[in-house]
């Protein structure tokens, strides 16, 4: 049957369109006005067409910036999807241990996104840091995130899994909880593997879940800040400068608005894209299994 | 109230009038002729409100495209845009 829609329901969502007017669009619009101009304070504005954007659009900053961030996002993404996937496999059903094992996967989620870099920040310094320390002492590394480029990666990523898997476990938890029993049934009566039932109950019945958890992951890892900010500050050199870390240096620091603006514009344009892409793929797979 | 942070500039403004402009258009279209989704070249069902975000979105990839890697005047960019929605609004 042909569904019509009724528009007039789009009303009821006016107070939440006047609430993100006020605080997106209206800041983003000034996003916009201040890329295509110059300033040096004071309110004072120059008109500078386009030169921001092809500065931009050309620079080696940008362009090292950016691709920092996509194997960042990526590397994340490789590991806490899987990671999380098989923690919640291998999480109990049922019993006094469900409880403990959700707040125990919940504490990272509490904690805030400083906090974690403080946290990381002392933990894995090799002077004073429990894993620095044990890293460097009594595994006989020369382990020193300040000095060593992949060090601070390595250092910045687990701590993003450590902060953000817990996120994917949740979901995909709650997904699996809500598998009837009656497949289990019928895959224990074909006598399916383990794998079998991985792959043809437990992973498609995943999928909505898995969508929504790639995304939020995404779109986090792609404009995380603080966690690296505190634990590396974009080093050593700009080893771990990623876009946002960047684009605060420019906008703040060097009070370059115009070229900061271009730049937020070029990065929105990203995210935007590539959600967008994301979600049109999963979504339209889903449509299809149905 | 004074709008004098927000730095308005005429084109700016005239970009902004622009997209308002699209979603009344789109809007009136609605109410005028209700539609269904369709499913077009890339293979998803879309609405017109997705054929015009499509539109937008890739229109602002060709001008950073052309911002990018030619010298030539933007408008080049513009009439490319208005071709790609319109195909979008046609095939997809």
């Amino acid at each position: 049957m042909d569904k019509k829609y009724d528009n007039r329901a789009w009303f009821m969502v006016l107070p939440v369109v006047l609430l993100v007017a006020f605080s997106a669009l209206v800041p983003l619009m000034t996003v916009v006005n201040y890329s295509v101009q110059d300033t040096f304070g004071n309110n004072v504005f120059f008109w500078a067409g386009t030169d921001w954007f092809e500065d931009v659009l050309l620079s080696d900053r940008f362009h090292d910036a950016l691709w920092r961030q996509f194997l960042f996002s990526g590397i994340i993404l490789a590991i806490e999807v899987p990671l999380g996937i098989a923690v919640a496999l291998a999480m109990p059903r049922k019993g006094w241990l469900v409880p403990v094992c959700l707040v125990t996967m919940a504490l990272p989620l509490l904690i805030p996104w400083n906090v974690v870099g403080t946290i990381w920040q002392v933990f894995a310094r090799p002077d004073i840091g429990l894993l620095g320390y044990f890293l460097n002492n009594v595994l006989g590394m020369s382990f020193n995130y300040t000095l060593n480029p992949l060090h601070a990666w390595i250092t910045v990523i687990v701590m993003d899994v450590w902060h953000w898997t817990s996120l994917v476990v949740l979901l995909c938890y709650a997904g699996l909880q809500s598998i009837p029993d009656a497949y289990y049934q019928a895959a224990r009566i074909d006598g399916a593997s383990k794998w079998a039932i991985f792959r043809h109950i437990q992973l498609p019945k995943l999928h909505r879940v898995l969508l929504i958890a790639v995304l939020l992951r995404f779109m986090d890892s792609f404009m995380i800040y603080t966690e690296p900010f505190v634990v590396t500050g974009g080093g050593p050199g700009s080893a771990t400068t990623f876009l946002s870390i960047d684009l605060v240096k420019m906008a703040i620091g060097q009070f370059d608005l115009g070229r900061a603006a271009a730049f937020s514009i070029v990065y929105f344009l990203i995210i935007l894209l590539v959600s967008w892409a994301f979600y049109t793929v999963m979504t339209g797979k889903t449509k299809d299994s149905q | 109230m004074t709008l004098a942070w927000m730095a308005w500039t005429w084109p700016t403004a005239i970009f902004f009038l622009c997209i308002v402009a699209a979603l009344v258009a789109m809007t009136a279209w609605e109410v005028a002729r209700p539609q269904t989704e369709r499913v077009g070249v890339l293979r998803i069902a879309t609405t017109r409100g997705d054929r015009l975000f499509i539109s937008l979105l890739g229109s602002a990839w060709i001008h950073l495209a052309w911002l990018g890697t030619t010298d030539l005047a933007l408008w080049g960019a513009s009439i490319l845009s208005v071709i790609y929605a319109l195909c979008v609004f046609r095939w997809v």
